[in-house]
């Protein structure tokens, strides 16, 4: 037992492995993404068999925690890509001055709104949507203001947006759709919560065992019951106001001595041997080019009338206030 | 007189390994937050502080008055079918995620439960419905490992003078429980105090924050070292002033001399007596049980058996076993002095709270500031991984030895002495044999504890360091919800094998 303890202990003052003659391109992400059942592994794959190098993942937890960790190493760290910040991160993740220019055409960017971020390009995308359980409830809310304003006995369950990304889309979605009503708004909305959780894990676990039949999370959700487990019993609300958008981006560390591997590797995340691997491994939308078009479950999805999003900007100067808002408005 | 006095250096090593944690750990949250200047607390602060006494202090008397009943139930009852196996279950919550247990509890008594309705699962009640479920079997297992301890002789004698159930409680029994209980009771409320996802999810939303989802908001989504260092600040007054009245309320019963190491009781044999043990142990079932087939239920048809999983769970027990074994190894040369000095003891007291006076998300953000020079050498994320786990599982190693080693030396002290018995050679023949029970719990407890660690490896793990816990929040994330439950199912028989060999290994002689 303590062997364990004292090799690691030594581990601790060994000196690194000499240069191998293969390059190393390190690439820090979110730990889903890194998951066997994540695209990590088969990107890797992809990508190795083009670059004659190795790709190296590390993952230090979720979106947030891949920001905290930068902010910690500084200019020491030791990724030469960080990819799986979103655009609610990236004005921040932009003020640390470790991020270069990406160098790739913005016009590979599929993505809803028009790309002009010259240091993060994205890999994906996705909708906030209610999605609700057609066993429980015949009328889903077609539209935020009903959600806001409907039968209380009807819950929904939500996530806490201090710990949890889709939280916090939903608390900008109530804020880009009611502005300064928001607060009135979370407090109307207040009795249909069933629960804040503290992660999407959590309320999506109480939805599906049956707690609530509503619960905040993608339009791509119920893609992956019909093409897992082969039902159709979970859907996804379409809103008239729109839907908030979540845009997942990567780039590049300016000082990082594996500049033009990690060039390379942006413009592969943009082709068929990265974005073929999005759909049904990350449930997000593509946002460059597939090699096929999307899976049939897919195209039965709710298609967002109206796109919703704050910039980058906004969101970091606001967020703090915003959130002080809604705890203030539902922690009565 | 010349008294038994034990070498002092391990003590201090062992204490200079634990300020060297808190050192690297606080320091650098704290320079930055006072490099911002520290602010005063705002009404949101004392707000969350008032939550977090009620609800941990509630839970905390619940768990202790069920428990000390179930305690003593199974320790009158030493024979009845299927008791190894109750004690055995009793080891289990503690190693269990929360989401997990959040599901169990939904299972039975959500809106879709077998029970719905018994419960407001969302509120208060739900809190402390989860908070029992985790920590009465605690209680009741650190209480009974106090009662076992009494001496025979004390029955014999109770049996002689014909003591009734409730003069054995009053004279025997008692006394003995009465000095332990400010301990149990500690760890609970602390255990409670930081208890984050069941107290957001079953609680129903952020007007039930704790301080720890303060800390952790100000650390994570905020990155705000400053307000940080105000709420760090305040837990380590809150643990520190709890720990200090628990010492002081508690303390240890050197008692009498054990002359056998299992007690025979002569109670507890009469029909009242059977009715009322047999209720109690049959009440404590119907609040563990249902959460637990439920769970059953619900993943036994769905365990994976990947290779994924059975590196998960090598890559468990080797971390476990390791802070298990490196939390031994703190404890032991503290405890050594503790028993024999106040001011010692006093010390101890407060140094096995390292991890839980200052919170674990700071302890990792200023330890992964100090190492970030190291952050990419391999076996560094283990190293921290077992550290953390091992600070953690102190107090409860620390619970469980303290009494023994009270008593053992209560009761060897003078004949080492005169045999010139220490260090090494004391500890092979003299305390290990007779110890062995309460170094079983300790190592087990500090296991389970690891074992069902999500702080840790959440903050530190890799890739490739994925432990069960891990894993099954990594199924969760992606819709895997069954096979989740298939996995913490594989935790929990893991459980239930270490608890049955450690207490194989205890009972031998």
């Amino acid at each position: 037992m303590m062997k364990k303890t004292l090799t690691a202990l030594f581990a601790l003052f060994a000196v690194t492995a000499p240069a191998v003659a293969k390059e190393t391109l390190t690439v820090y992400t979110y730990d889903s993404f890194v998951a066997e059942w994540g695209p990590g592994p088969k990107v890797k794959e992809a990508f190795e068999k083009e670059c004659n190098c190795t790709l190296e993942w590390v993952a230090p937890g979720d979106g947030v925690a891949l920001l905290n960790r930068l902010k910690l190493e500084g200019a020491s760290t030791k990724a030469d890509v960080v990819l799986g910040l979103d655009t609610n991160l990236t004005a921040e993740a932009a003020k640390t001055g470790l991020f270069g220019k990406h160098g790739q055409d913005l016009a590979l960017a599929r993505t809803p709104v028009p790309w002009t971020d010259e240091l993060f390009m994205p890999f994906d995308y996705g909708y906030f949507a209610v999605v609700y359980d057609t066993e429980a409830m015949k009328q889903p809310p077609k539209s935020l203001d009903e959600l806001v304003n409907g039968d209380p006995a009807q819950k929904i369950v939500l996530q806490d947006p201090r710990s949890s990304t889709p939280g916090l889309g939903f608390l900008l979605w109530m804020k880009s759709v009611y502005g300064d009503k928001a607060a009135e708004a979370w407090a109307k909305l207040q009795p249909r919560i069933l629960t804040v959780t503290p992660g999407w894990s959590e309320a999506y676990a109480l939805f599906t065992k049956g707690e609530a039949p509503m619960v905040l999370s993608y339009t791509t959700s119920p893609a992956y019951h019909v093409i897992a487990e082969n039902s159709e019993r979970y859907k996804a609300a379409s809103f008239a106001e729109g839907h908030y958008l979540q845009v997942e981006v990567a780039g590049l560390i300016e000082t990082s001595p594996e500049k033009e591997l990690a060039r390379k590797f942006l413009a592969f995340m943009m082709g068929p041997g990265f974005q073929d691997q999005i759909p049904t491994n990350n449930w997000m939308f593509p946002a460059g080019t597939t090699s096929a078009a999307l899976p049939p479950a897919f195209g039965q999805l709710v298609k967002p009338e109206k796109t919703l999003l704050f910039s980058p900007e906004e969101v970091e100067q606001n967020r703090r206030a915003w959130i002080d808002e809604w705890l203030n408005a539902t922690s009565k | 007189m010349t008294r038994y006095a034990p070498a002092r250096a391990p003590a201090y090593a062992a204490l200079a390994c634990l300020l060297l944690a808190l050192a690297a750990g606080f320091l650098p949250v704290l320079r930055l937050g006072l490099a911002q200047g520290l602010q005063g607390i705002d009404p949101y602060i004392v707000r969350v502080l008032s939550f977090t006494l009620l609800q941990a202090g509630l839970s905390t008397l619940l768990s202790v008055a069920l428990g000390l009943p179930l305690a003593r139930a199974l320790a009158r009852q030493a024979a009845f079918p299927g008791r190894a196996l109750v004690l055995r279950l009793l080891n289990l919550p503690l190693a269990l995620p929360s989401i997990v247990v959040i599901i169990g509890i939904i299972e039975v008594y959500g809106a879709k439960g077998w029970l719905g309705g018994v419960f407001d699962v969302y509120g208060l009640q739900g809190i402390l419905l989860a908070h029992v479920f985790f920590n009465l079997p605690l209680a009741a297992r650190l209480i009974l490992s106090d009662l076992e301890r009494i001496p025979p002789e004390s029955f014999k004698l109770g049996a002689q003078l014909g003591f009734g159930a409730r003069d054995y409680w009053r004279h025997v029994e008692w006394p003995h429980v009465r000095s332990g209980l400010p301990g149990v009771a500690l760890l609970i409320f602390l255990l409670c105090a930081s208890s984050f996802a069941i107290v957001l999810t079953l609680g129903g939303g952020p007007r039930s924050s704790t301080l720890e989802v303060a800390i952790y908001q100000s650390l994570r989504a905020d990155f705000d070292p400053q307000r940080a260092s105000v709420l760090a600040l305040v837990q380590l007054l809150l643990c520190a002033t709890l720990a200090l009245i628990a010492q002081r309320w508690g303390g240890l019963s050197a008692g009498w001399p054990m002359l056998r190491l299992s007690a025979r009781r002569y109670d507890g044999a009469d029909r009242p007596s059977r009715l009322a043990d047999g209720g109690m142990i049959l009440l404590s079932l119907a609040l563990l049980l249902p959460p637990l087939v439920a769970l059953a239920a619900a993943g036994l048809s769905r365990i994976d058996v990947s290779p994924l999983l059975l590196r998960a769970m090598v890559t468990s027990f080797t971390l476990g076993a390791a802070s298990a074994a490196l939390a031994f190894l703190l404890v032991w040369p503290l405890a050594v002095l503790a028993v024999r000095s106040g001011p010692w003891r006093k010390v101890m007291s407060l140094a096995v709270l390292t991890s839980w006076i200052v919170p674990p998300a700071a302890l990792a953000t200023g330890w992964f500031m100090s190492l970030i020079a190291w952050s990419g050498v391999p076996g560094v994320a283990a190293f921290l991984v077992i550290a953390m786990n091992a600070l953690m599982s102190l107090p409860f190693v620390a619970r469980a030895l303290l009494p023994a080693m009270a008593q053992s030396a209560a009761a060897h002290d003078r004949l080492c002495l005169s045999l010139g018995l220490s260090g090494w050679n004391r500890f092979r023949l003299v305390e290990l044999p007779v110890m062995k029970r309460a170094i079983g719990l300790s190592l087990v407890m500090a296991l389970i504890l690891s074992l069902g660690d999500l702080t840790a490896i959440s903050l530190f793990g890799t890739q490739d360091v994925v432990t069960l816990p891990a894993l099954i929040y990594r199924q969760m994330g992606s819709y895997r919800f069954d096979e989740a439950i298939g996995t913490a199912l594989v935790l929990g028989f893991v459980v239930l094998a270490f608890s049955s060999l450690a207490e194989r290994w205890s009972a031998a002689r």
